[in-house]
Protein backbone atom coordinates (compact mmCIF):
# COMPACT_ATOMS: atom_id res chain seq x y z
CA UNK A 1 0.00 0.00 0.00
CA UNK A 2 1.48 3.56 -1.16
CA UNK A 3 1.73 5.85 1.90
CA UNK A 4 -1.26 8.51 0.25
CA UNK A 5 -3.57 5.28 0.89
CA UNK A 6 -2.23 4.30 4.39
CA UNK A 7 -3.06 7.71 5.73
CA UNK A 8 -6.24 7.65 3.42
CA UNK A 9 -7.02 4.75 5.75
CA UNK A 10 -6.24 6.09 8.65
CA UNK A 11 -8.24 9.20 8.08
CA UNK A 12 -11.10 6.93 7.54
CA UNK A 13 -10.14 5.56 10.82
CA UNK A 14 -10.56 9.01 12.38
CA UNK A 15 -14.08 10.32 10.78
CA UNK A 16 -15.57 7.57 13.52
CA UNK A 17 -14.13 9.99 16.24
CA UNK A 18 -16.72 12.39 17.89
CA UNK A 19 -14.28 15.15 17.83
CA UNK A 20 -13.14 15.07 14.29
CA UNK A 21 -14.32 17.86 11.95
CA UNK A 22 -15.34 16.52 8.54
CA UNK A 23 -13.16 18.70 6.28
CA UNK A 24 -10.41 17.24 7.40
CA UNK A 25 -8.71 14.63 6.44
CA UNK A 26 -7.27 13.50 9.27
CA UNK A 27 -7.02 13.85 13.12
CA UNK A 28 -3.32 14.61 12.47
CA UNK A 29 -4.17 17.51 10.25
CA UNK A 30 -6.90 18.93 12.02
CA UNK A 31 -4.71 19.16 15.16
CA UNK A 32 -1.66 21.04 12.67
CA UNK A 33 -4.25 23.31 11.56
CA UNK A 34 -5.78 24.26 15.33
CA UNK A 35 -1.74 24.23 16.08
CA UNK A 36 -1.62 26.99 13.29
CA UNK A 37 -4.02 29.40 14.83
CA UNK A 38 -2.99 28.89 18.07
CA UNK A 39 0.44 30.64 16.88
CA UNK A 40 -1.41 33.07 14.62
CA UNK A 41 -3.02 34.02 17.89
CA UNK A 42 0.04 33.74 19.83
CA UNK A 43 1.72 36.50 16.82
CA UNK A 44 -0.90 38.54 17.73
CA UNK A 45 -0.52 38.41 21.47
CA UNK A 46 3.47 39.47 20.90
CA UNK A 47 2.28 42.15 19.24
CA UNK A 48 0.10 43.19 21.96
CA UNK A 49 2.86 43.07 24.63
CA UNK A 50 4.70 44.36 22.12
CA UNK A 51 3.44 47.99 22.12
CA UNK A 52 4.15 47.41 26.54
CA UNK A 53 7.73 46.58 25.87
CA UNK A 54 8.00 49.37 23.53
CA UNK A 55 6.99 51.95 26.01
CA UNK A 56 9.26 50.67 28.26
CA UNK A 57 12.34 50.53 26.67
CA UNK A 58 11.53 54.32 25.73
CA UNK A 59 10.74 55.55 29.53
CA UNK A 60 13.82 53.58 30.68
CA UNK A 61 16.02 55.44 28.22
CA UNK A 62 14.06 58.63 29.23
CA UNK A 63 14.37 58.39 32.71
CA UNK A 64 16.83 55.63 33.17
CA UNK A 65 17.67 57.16 37.00
CA UNK A 66 13.77 56.71 38.21
CA UNK A 67 13.32 53.33 36.78
CA UNK A 68 16.73 52.67 38.73
CA UNK A 69 15.04 53.44 41.78
CA UNK A 70 11.33 52.11 40.95
CA UNK A 71 12.89 48.84 40.23
CA UNK A 72 14.72 49.11 43.80
CA UNK A 73 11.19 49.79 45.65
CA UNK A 74 10.11 46.10 44.46
CA UNK A 75 11.38 42.76 46.18
CA UNK A 76 13.38 41.15 43.76
CA UNK A 77 13.21 37.82 45.78
CA UNK A 78 9.37 38.11 45.34
CA UNK A 79 10.10 38.52 41.41
CA UNK A 80 12.58 35.77 41.62
CA UNK A 81 10.33 32.99 43.65
CA UNK A 82 7.64 34.09 40.98
CA UNK A 83 9.87 33.24 38.03
CA UNK A 84 10.67 29.80 39.70
CA UNK A 85 6.92 29.26 40.20
CA UNK A 86 5.90 29.69 36.80
CA UNK A 87 8.62 27.46 35.23
CA UNK A 88 7.66 25.20 37.11
CA UNK A 89 4.03 25.16 35.87
CA UNK A 90 5.34 25.20 32.24
CA UNK A 91 7.32 21.99 33.35
CA UNK A 92 3.48 20.69 34.47
CA UNK A 93 1.50 22.02 31.91
CA UNK A 94 4.16 20.40 29.29
CA UNK A 95 3.96 17.17 31.35
CA UNK A 96 0.22 17.35 30.86
CA UNK A 97 0.61 17.52 27.93
CA UNK A 98 2.76 14.19 27.40
CA UNK A 99 0.35 12.44 29.30
CA UNK A 100 -2.18 13.35 27.17
CA UNK A 101 -0.11 11.74 24.66
CA UNK A 102 -0.01 8.62 26.24
CA UNK A 103 -3.68 9.14 26.97
CA UNK A 104 -3.22 8.55 30.97
CA UNK A 105 -6.07 9.95 32.30
CA UNK A 106 -5.07 10.73 35.55
CA UNK A 107 -1.98 11.60 34.80
CA UNK A 108 -3.89 14.98 32.94
CA UNK A 109 -5.43 15.52 35.68
CA UNK A 110 -3.34 15.64 38.21
CA UNK A 111 -0.58 17.43 35.95
CA UNK A 112 -3.18 20.08 35.48
CA UNK A 113 -4.10 20.66 38.98
CA UNK A 114 -0.65 20.93 39.50
CA UNK A 115 -0.08 23.61 37.23
CA UNK A 116 -3.69 25.95 38.17
CA UNK A 117 -1.96 25.19 41.86
CA UNK A 118 1.28 26.84 40.80
CA UNK A 119 -0.40 29.47 38.61
CA UNK A 120 -2.34 30.41 41.77
CA UNK A 121 0.52 30.26 44.30
CA UNK A 122 2.05 33.04 41.50
CA UNK A 123 -1.24 35.04 41.68
CA UNK A 124 -1.15 35.08 45.18
CA UNK A 125 2.70 36.43 45.49
CA UNK A 126 1.05 39.24 43.07
CA UNK A 127 -1.75 40.18 45.48
CA UNK A 128 1.13 40.36 48.58
CA UNK A 129 2.87 42.50 45.86
CA UNK A 130 0.55 44.82 44.90
CA UNK A 131 -0.78 45.66 48.36
CA UNK A 132 2.77 46.72 49.27
CA UNK A 133 2.63 49.21 46.71
CA UNK A 134 -0.98 50.72 47.79
CA UNK A 135 0.07 51.00 51.34
CA UNK A 136 2.72 52.56 50.09
CA UNK A 137 1.38 54.72 48.05
CA UNK A 138 2.84 53.41 44.62
CA UNK A 139 0.47 52.96 42.60
CA UNK A 140 0.05 55.99 39.80
CA UNK A 141 -3.07 58.57 40.78
CA UNK A 142 -3.52 61.23 43.42
CA UNK A 143 -2.00 60.29 46.18
CA UNK A 144 1.23 58.86 44.23
CA UNK A 145 4.67 59.06 45.77
CA UNK A 146 3.34 60.41 49.00
CA UNK A 147 4.31 59.76 52.57
CA UNK A 148 2.72 57.17 54.56
CA UNK A 149 2.82 55.97 58.01
CA UNK A 150 6.10 54.38 59.11
CA UNK A 151 8.06 55.62 56.21
CA UNK A 152 11.85 56.12 57.32
CA UNK A 153 11.76 60.01 55.92
CA UNK A 154 15.19 59.40 54.85
CA UNK A 155 13.52 57.93 52.15
CA UNK A 156 11.09 59.78 51.28
CA UNK A 157 10.25 60.92 47.28
CA UNK A 158 11.11 64.42 46.59
CA UNK A 159 8.65 66.15 44.23
CA UNK A 160 10.90 66.42 41.41
CA UNK A 161 10.97 62.42 41.66
CA UNK A 162 7.67 61.90 41.92
CA UNK A 163 6.08 62.05 37.94
CA UNK A 164 9.30 59.94 36.34
CA UNK A 165 8.53 57.71 39.52
CA UNK A 166 4.99 57.46 38.69
CA UNK A 167 5.92 56.69 34.75
CA UNK A 168 8.20 53.41 36.03
CA UNK A 169 4.89 52.26 38.01
CA UNK A 170 2.34 53.08 35.60
CA UNK A 171 4.45 50.34 32.84
CA UNK A 172 4.85 48.17 35.89
CA UNK A 173 1.36 47.68 36.76
CA UNK A 174 0.06 47.55 32.81
CA UNK A 175 2.55 44.85 32.32
CA UNK A 176 2.25 42.58 35.09
CA UNK A 177 -1.27 43.28 35.18
CA UNK A 178 -1.64 42.17 31.73
CA UNK A 179 0.36 39.31 32.12
CA UNK A 180 -2.04 38.62 35.54
CA UNK A 181 -4.95 39.11 33.68
CA UNK A 182 -4.01 36.71 31.36
CA UNK A 183 -3.29 33.96 34.29
CA UNK A 184 -6.60 34.89 35.24
CA UNK A 185 -8.19 34.20 32.31
CA UNK A 186 -5.81 31.16 31.58
CA UNK A 187 -6.69 29.53 34.96
CA UNK A 188 -10.41 28.55 34.73
CA UNK A 189 -9.42 27.30 31.41
CA UNK A 190 -7.55 24.63 32.84
CA UNK A 191 -10.03 24.00 34.81
CA UNK A 192 -12.13 23.27 32.30
CA UNK A 193 -10.01 21.27 30.66
CA UNK A 194 -9.19 18.83 34.39
CA UNK A 195 -12.89 18.47 33.96
CA UNK A 196 -12.89 16.86 30.25
CA UNK A 197 -9.99 14.74 31.30
CA UNK A 198 -11.82 13.14 33.74
CA UNK A 199 -14.61 12.48 31.92
CA UNK A 200 -12.04 10.63 29.60
CA UNK A 201 -12.66 13.11 26.88
CA UNK A 202 -8.61 13.03 25.84
CA UNK A 203 -6.88 10.26 24.58
CA UNK A 204 -3.66 9.16 22.35
CA UNK A 205 -5.29 9.89 19.26
CA UNK A 206 -7.33 13.13 20.02
CA UNK A 207 -5.64 16.07 23.28
CA UNK A 208 -5.76 19.12 21.28
CA UNK A 209 -7.14 21.23 23.57
CA UNK A 210 -4.33 20.57 26.24
CA UNK A 211 -1.39 21.14 23.34
CA UNK A 212 -3.20 24.49 22.40
CA UNK A 213 -3.79 25.53 25.94
CA UNK A 214 -0.15 24.88 26.57
CA UNK A 215 0.88 26.74 23.99
CA UNK A 216 -1.27 29.83 25.66
CA UNK A 217 0.34 28.49 29.15
CA UNK A 218 3.81 28.93 27.74
CA UNK A 219 3.66 31.78 26.15
CA UNK A 220 2.35 33.41 29.42
CA UNK A 221 5.53 32.05 31.08
CA UNK A 222 7.58 33.12 28.48
CA UNK A 223 6.16 36.74 28.54
CA UNK A 224 7.11 37.23 32.63
CA UNK A 225 11.04 35.64 31.70
CA UNK A 226 11.47 39.34 30.18
CA UNK A 227 9.24 41.00 32.86
CA UNK A 228 11.35 39.75 35.73
CA UNK A 229 14.94 41.21 35.09
CA UNK A 230 13.34 44.24 32.62
CA UNK A 231 11.09 45.37 36.26
CA UNK A 232 12.72 43.54 39.33
CA UNK A 233 16.57 43.70 38.03
CA UNK A 234 17.78 47.16 37.45
CA UNK A 235 21.07 48.02 38.33
CA UNK B 1 0.09 9.22 14.43
CA UNK B 2 2.52 11.92 13.13
CA UNK B 3 2.36 12.87 17.05
CA UNK B 4 5.77 13.71 18.20
CA UNK B 5 5.91 12.17 22.26
CA UNK B 6 8.80 14.28 23.62
CA UNK B 7 10.16 12.04 26.24
CA UNK B 8 10.23 13.19 30.09
CA UNK B 9 13.83 13.38 30.07
CA UNK B 10 14.03 16.27 27.51
CA UNK B 11 11.46 18.45 29.59
CA UNK B 12 13.08 17.78 32.84
CA UNK B 13 16.72 18.91 30.93
CA UNK B 14 14.38 22.09 29.68
CA UNK B 15 12.76 22.57 33.46
CA UNK B 16 16.58 22.63 35.33
CA UNK B 17 18.14 25.11 32.19
CA UNK B 18 15.57 27.73 32.65
CA UNK B 19 15.99 27.57 36.69
CA UNK B 20 19.67 27.56 36.13
CA UNK B 21 19.10 30.64 33.67
CA UNK B 22 16.73 32.68 36.35
CA UNK B 23 19.82 31.80 38.89
CA UNK B 24 22.19 33.58 36.60
CA UNK B 25 19.97 36.33 35.64
CA UNK B 26 20.02 37.55 39.36
CA UNK B 27 23.39 36.77 39.85
CA UNK B 28 24.67 38.44 36.99
CA UNK B 29 22.01 41.32 38.57
CA UNK B 30 23.65 41.71 41.47
CA UNK B 31 26.90 42.23 40.52
CA UNK B 32 27.84 45.43 38.31
CA UNK B 33 29.29 45.27 35.09
CA UNK B 34 28.31 48.60 33.63
CA UNK B 35 27.10 48.54 29.83
CA UNK B 36 26.73 44.58 30.39
CA UNK B 37 23.97 44.69 32.22
CA UNK B 38 21.20 44.88 30.13
CA UNK B 39 22.58 43.25 27.03
CA UNK B 40 22.93 39.92 29.20
CA UNK B 41 20.11 39.85 31.25
CA UNK B 42 18.14 40.36 27.59
CA UNK B 43 20.44 37.80 26.12
CA UNK B 44 19.73 35.05 29.39
CA UNK B 45 15.90 36.02 28.58
CA UNK B 46 16.13 34.89 25.19
CA UNK B 47 17.87 32.28 25.39
CA UNK B 48 15.38 31.07 27.98
CA UNK B 49 12.22 32.13 25.63
CA UNK B 50 13.82 29.86 22.73
CA UNK B 51 14.35 26.60 25.13
CA UNK B 52 10.57 27.48 25.63
CA UNK B 53 8.95 27.86 22.15
CA UNK B 54 11.26 24.87 20.65
CA UNK B 55 10.94 22.37 23.35
CA UNK B 56 7.65 22.75 25.90
CA UNK B 57 5.81 24.33 22.67
CA UNK B 58 6.81 21.77 20.33
CA UNK B 59 7.65 24.13 17.73
CA UNK B 60 11.31 21.74 17.09
CA UNK B 61 8.68 19.05 15.95
CA UNK B 62 6.18 21.07 13.92
CA UNK B 63 5.67 21.59 10.36
CA UNK B 64 7.26 23.85 8.93
CA UNK B 65 4.30 26.57 8.46
CA UNK B 66 3.88 26.41 12.09
CA UNK B 67 7.22 27.55 12.49
CA UNK B 68 7.00 30.30 10.40
CA UNK B 69 4.39 31.56 12.26
CA UNK B 70 6.13 31.22 15.08
CA UNK B 71 9.19 33.10 13.92
CA UNK B 72 7.10 35.35 12.29
CA UNK B 73 5.44 36.84 15.41
CA UNK B 74 8.99 37.70 16.43
CA UNK B 75 9.80 39.35 13.46
CA UNK B 76 6.75 41.86 13.75
CA UNK B 77 7.65 42.42 16.80
CA UNK B 78 11.56 43.18 15.57
CA UNK B 79 9.87 45.36 13.24
CA UNK B 80 7.89 47.30 15.48
CA UNK B 81 10.72 47.93 17.50
CA UNK B 82 13.21 48.89 14.54
CA UNK B 83 10.97 51.57 12.77
CA UNK B 84 9.72 53.34 16.14
CA UNK B 85 13.34 53.68 17.19
CA UNK B 86 14.15 54.87 14.15
CA UNK B 87 11.23 57.92 14.64
CA UNK B 88 12.43 58.93 18.58
CA UNK B 89 16.23 58.53 17.58
CA UNK B 90 15.96 60.81 14.54
CA UNK B 91 13.81 63.14 16.50
CA UNK B 92 15.03 66.73 15.94
CA UNK B 93 17.51 65.72 13.33
CA UNK B 94 15.80 67.83 10.85
CA UNK B 95 13.77 70.62 12.87
CA UNK B 96 15.66 70.99 16.16
CA UNK B 97 13.09 72.58 17.66
CA UNK B 98 10.88 68.90 17.32
CA UNK B 99 13.25 67.69 20.18
CA UNK B 100 12.41 70.05 22.78
CA UNK B 101 8.91 69.53 21.75
CA UNK B 102 8.53 66.21 23.70
CA UNK B 103 5.41 66.42 25.35
CA UNK B 104 6.59 64.15 27.98
CA UNK B 105 9.51 65.99 28.77
CA UNK B 106 9.86 65.20 33.02
CA UNK B 107 13.31 66.44 34.95
CA UNK B 108 15.01 63.52 36.05
CA UNK B 109 17.85 63.60 38.19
Amino acid sequence: MSEHAAALQAGHADHEHPRMAHHFESLAVQKDAASLGMWLFLAQEIMFFGGLFFAYALYRNLYHGAFVAGSQLLDWKLGAFNTAVLIGSSLTMAMAVHAAALGKRKQIVGYLLGTILLGTLFLGVKVVEYREKFHHNLVPGESFGLPYEGLDPHHAIPESQRAPLQMYFSLYFAMTGLHALHMIVGIPILAGLCWFAWHGEYSARFHTPVEMVGLYWHFVDIVWIFLFPLLYLIA
Amino acid sequence: MSDHVVPVRTYLLVFLALMLGTFLTVYVARHDLGAFNTPIALGIAIVKATLVVLFFMHVKYSPRLTQLVAASGFAFLAMLFAIMLMDYAARGTVNPETRSNQAFQIEDK
